[in-house]
């Protein structure tokens, strides 16, 4: 039986605690009085999930078994999230795999021979044949991939997209060709938290710049409160509008699956505990860790963590119509994640680890840290922001101004001119974003290389619009000083160097609250 | 008698220079410099048509710095008289009546030793207007020299006292301070590079370097020419200042150029092996206004194809490969004209003195740095490293004895 999540007190017996920061963590000793969140611990997993997959297939929400909707002739079109979730990446067979080899099983059943998987990386970066493969497994991939049939989506490939028109709102509804002339899509879902899947899977993972902007922008991001909180999310109201719109025009059949919270294999387990709890081997692990660490070249420690993958279990598949599956799936995160915090605080405190959505396989840069904590972690709340607006964010990550050219080239030229010259969201998506998000070389490396889009930089910013449009102080712990200036951010060596930093906007005995994360969690805040 | 710094003829000095003045700079201005103080005869004035010039303030130009560190190609060897006093960029007094000019009239120099400062018949550069392509610059009755500070019989700026004809002299306005006239000749000469290159309207411009010439190139260009964006390549923060100040749209350190360049133009962007990186496409025009082999070669690398570079620096060495791929038009841009086809024949220098009178100069003109003669070492240490110590131009002032 596992324990929910809750609200520690930091009084005298209270250990130091677990903070992630980068490629490492420290153990902090918080002020006597700090909140600290825990998630709930991981929920158990399904004993047979081929078993569950088979059932939700079969027994579908809001639509006909899979059985029945799959005829010999048609064309069907798998869709399915790319690399950018779960994080850390999953131990293999990955979830997908399980549910795309069910599918195809069914489909050859059916006699269905037009088939094409497409992996719905938006203006991601395409995956590699070895990332395709991890996903997909090997079986998939070779039946699939030679013959050209399992492929990345690609957002510019004007041959490929159909505008399929516009919502009520004057949004431009435009996805990938194939996906909308099929006469069935299946999107193959892993639903980390609360803000991944039911509308945002196909009419954002499959979508152009010309949709995406509709909802990609500094406004829309400034006015959801949260991103995982759907009710109050503009972002996803007009992701539901978009895919209210397709499902008219198109059959969808939406598969779900939601992990537990096991995201450190062994010897990282400890990190999953809570620290009080720590016995003698995980008092040992944790010292070997951070011994090794310390020593380990900046090269190996990178290869330490990225090299993880994570021994989650399955907690939940749900089929069929794609609100209706949603509404299940959401049930099942929020039983896994949501944790009941009383009252805002003054100061919120979040460690931001090694991976984000967007370097797995790659590096964190500084605008990707500020995703991960201002944008994602900041937003880890449902109800109201679990800082009270005025008050300060205290982040934790080395912010190193180390990109991966591969990877991330705009992100480069927006570090370098961009944020020179404003960081406010709204002033530079109205100056640059479109050259961004026209300029041939971007688009050219994000057609034929793995670059992320050459807009993708400035998503990655209003993704922070809301959190630094909500609080006045944001400093990073152990932050580059000159990269976290270029952010407009401040940095400070120690917890109470910040903590002293922002005494003039919060006084000098400030409520603090730790969001002690990862695992995930959203703290639920009345 | 008058002091004056004599640069003479040491082959052991500039193979030294040459040799380890790159890893140790010191030496340029210490045992591998091939300069002396000296003390000397006046020059004298005896042909009609030439006066002598007491010297207020002259600068210490690259292509000076460059002689004197053995880095000037030999191609020069020939068009220079040793010993010879350096110093072209001049502001001085008439001693003597210089034609029109009385006695005590302060003027700058245009320092190119031309067919009428030599008494031959006018070379068909001269009669154009061209003056800076005089075919004559080692004949008449002066030693072989390409300008004033390069020729042996004309003495130069680095000393109390030169001599200089009618033709290569300007007279000041009042208005001018004497910093502000010394950065005539340099800015003539920006003058001239900005319509050499030929601006059409709109055009991107890229101006790699930042020292006084290329802040004055870019004032000349926005000043005199339609260009569009500018983007100036700056190493240190008070260029990137003035570069702004000057017109420049977009400024970019060295290493981010090319990347800058690819962004504001779009192009596309190659690498090669041994880290060689270029563009597909890039700016309409490029002036190099550093003259060394990285800054030429950015030049040629930032230029779309079928576009123009112009060297304005005194070039090195450079792998030439993008000019010839993408049909580029490299041009020089050396001193100033007389007459400027350009600019409806003006003479480089009155459209120079008009720019000099302006706000963006007289900012500029009040970090002119100046030393007195006998500190040589110190002035010549300080003009190597100008950028990094934050001086647009480093003078000598001969009437200064501290």
């Amino acid at each position: 039986m596992s324990r929910p999540g809750f609200v520690l007190e930091v009084d005298d017996r209270t250990p130091p605690l677990v903070v992630h920061e980068g490629e490492g963590f420290r153990l902090e000793e918080f002020p006597l009085g700090t909140q600290v969140v825990y998630p709930p611990e991981s929920l158990p997993a399904m004993s047979d999930v081929d078993e569950a997959i088979q059932h939700a297939l079969l027994h579908p929400e809001g639509s006909d078994p899979l059985p029945s909707l799959l005829r010999s002739g048609m064309r069907l079109t798998i869709a399915f999230d790319d690399i950018s979730i779960p994080l850390p990446p999953m131990r293999k067979p990955d979830i997908r795999q399980r549910i795309i080899e069910a599918v195809l099983t069914m489909a050859a059943d059916a006699g269905v021979d037009d088939v094409e998987l497409i992996s719905a990386n938006a203006l991601h970066r395409r995956l590699t044949n070895a990332e395709l493969k991890d996903i997909v497994g090997e079986r998939v991939f070779r039946s699939f991939h030679p013959q050209g049939l399992l492929y990345n989506h690609d957002a510019e490939d004007r041959g490929n997209l159909l505008h399929v028109g516009m919502t009520d709102q004057d949004e431009d509804v435009e996805i990938n060709r194939r996906a909308a002339e099929s006469d069935l899509l299946i999107y193959v879902n892993v639903n980390l938290v609360a803000m991944d899947g039911g509308h945002k899977s196909v009419p954002i993972g499959l979508a152009s710049y010309k949709s995406l902007r509709h909802h990609h922008n500094s406004k829309t991001m400034v006015r959801s409160h949260s991103f995982m909180d759907m009710e109050k999310s503009h972002l996803h109201h007009s992701a539901w509008r978009m895919g209210r719109m397709l499902a008219d025009h198109l059959k969808i059949f939406t598969i779900e699956t939601t992990l537990n919270n096991d995201v450190f294999p062994k010897p990282y387990d400890f990190l999953l505990k809570r620290e009080w709890e720590w016995g003698v081997k995980d008092q040992a692990s944790m010292l070997a860790v951070r011994r090794g660490l310390a020593l380990a070249p900046d090269k190996l420690r990178h290869k330490m963590f990225h090299d993880l993958r994570a021994p989650y279990g399955v907690t939940g598949v749900h089929a069929g119509e794609t609100e209706a599956v949603h509404a299940k799936t959401l049930a099942n995160v929020h039983r896994q994640q949501m944790v009941e915090v009383q009252g805002q605080s003054d100061v919120l405190v979040l460690g931001v680890p090694y991976l984000g959505p967007y370097n797995v396989n790659s590096v964190m840069n500084p605008i990707l840290a500020t995703c991960m904590g201002l944008g994602y972690y900041f937003n880890s709340y449902r109800g109201q922001p679990v800082v009270r607006r005025g008050g300060a964010v205290i982040l934790y990550h080395p912010v190193k101004p180390d990109f991966n050219q591969l990877h991330h080239p705009s992100y480069v030229d927006f570090y370098e001119e961009v944020l020179a010259e404003s960081t406010d969201p709204a002033v530079i998506e109205a100056k640059h974003e479109e050259a961004y998000a026209t300029d041939p070389w971007y688009v050219h490396l994000y057609r034929t290389s793995h670059a992320y889009h050459g807009v993708h930089p400035f998503y990655m910013w209003y993704w922070a619009a809301h959190a630094m449009d909500h609080v006045e102080e944001v400093v990073w712990v152990g932050g580059d000083r000159r990269a976290v200036g270029r952010m407009g951010f401040r940095a400070a060596s120690t917890l109470a160097d910040a903590l002293e930093m922002v005494s003039g906007t919060v006084g000098s005995s400030p409520s603090i609250t730790y969001l002690r994360n990862p695992p995930h969690l959203i703290a639920d805040v009345h | 008698m008058i002091l004056a710094l004599e640069m003479f003829r040491s082959v052991p000095r500039m193979v030294a220079a040459k040799a380890v003045g790159g890893r140790i700079p010191g030496i340029l201005s210490g045992p591998a410099a091939p300069l002396r103080l000296v003390s000397r005869e006046q020059p004298a004035a005896s042909r009609p048509g030439w006066a002598r010039v007491r010297v207020r303030l002259s600068g210490i130009c690259g292509s000076d710095l460059g002689a004197l560190s053995g880095r000037t190609s030999l191609y020069f060897s020939g068009l220079v008289s040793m010993p010879f006093v350096p110093g072209h960029e001049v502001v001085g007094d008439l001693m003597d009546d210089c034609d029109d000019l009385p006695s005590g009239t302060r003027v700058v120099l245009d320092s190119v030793l031309t067919c009428a400062a030599r008494g031959v018949e006018p070379c068909a550069s001269c009669s154009a207007g061209a003056t800076n392509r005089c075919d004559r610059i080692t004949v008449g009755h002066l030693a072989p020299g390409l300008q004033t500070g390069f020729c042996a019989d004309t003495g130069g700026g680095w000393s109390q006292v030169f001599i200089a004809h009618r033709s290569q002299l300007h007279a000041v306005p009042d208005d001018l301070t004497d910093e502000q006239a010394v950065l005539v000749e340099p800015l003539a000469c920006a003058v001239h590079t900005a319509l050499r290159a030929r601006v059409n309207r709109g055009d991107h411009v890229l101006v790699s370097g930042a020292g006084s010439v290329g802040l004055l190139t870019t004032l000349a260009l926005r000043e005199l020419t339609p260009a569009g964006d500018i983007t100036v390549v700056a190493k240190h923060a008070h260029q990137r200042d003035l570069a702004r100040d000057f017109g420049a749209t977009d400024v970019v350190v060295p290493d981010e150029a090319l990347r800058g360049v690819r962004r504001s133009t779009r192009a596309f962007h190659v690498r090669g092996q041994l880290g060689r990186s270029y563009l597909l496409g890039g700016v309409d025009i490029a002036i190099d206004a550093v003259g060394s082999r990285k800054s030429v070669e950015q030049a040629l690398h930032a230029t779309k194809a079928g576009g123009r570079v112009v060297l304005s620096g005194m070039p090195a060495v450079a792998d030439l490969s993008a000019a010839w791929f993408r049909e580029l038009e490299v041009i020089g841009s050396y001193a100033s004209a007389s007459r400027e086809p350009a600019a409806d024949g003006r003479g480089s220098f009155d459209l120079a003195m008009e720019l000099a009178a302006g706000g963006g100069v007289a900012d500029v003109a009040s970090g002119v740095v100046s030393y007195p003669l006998h500190r040589w070492r110190e002035a010549l240490d300080h003009a190597h490293s100008a950028g990094r110590l934050g001086a647009v131009k480093v003078t000598f002032d001969p009437r200064s004895s501290r």
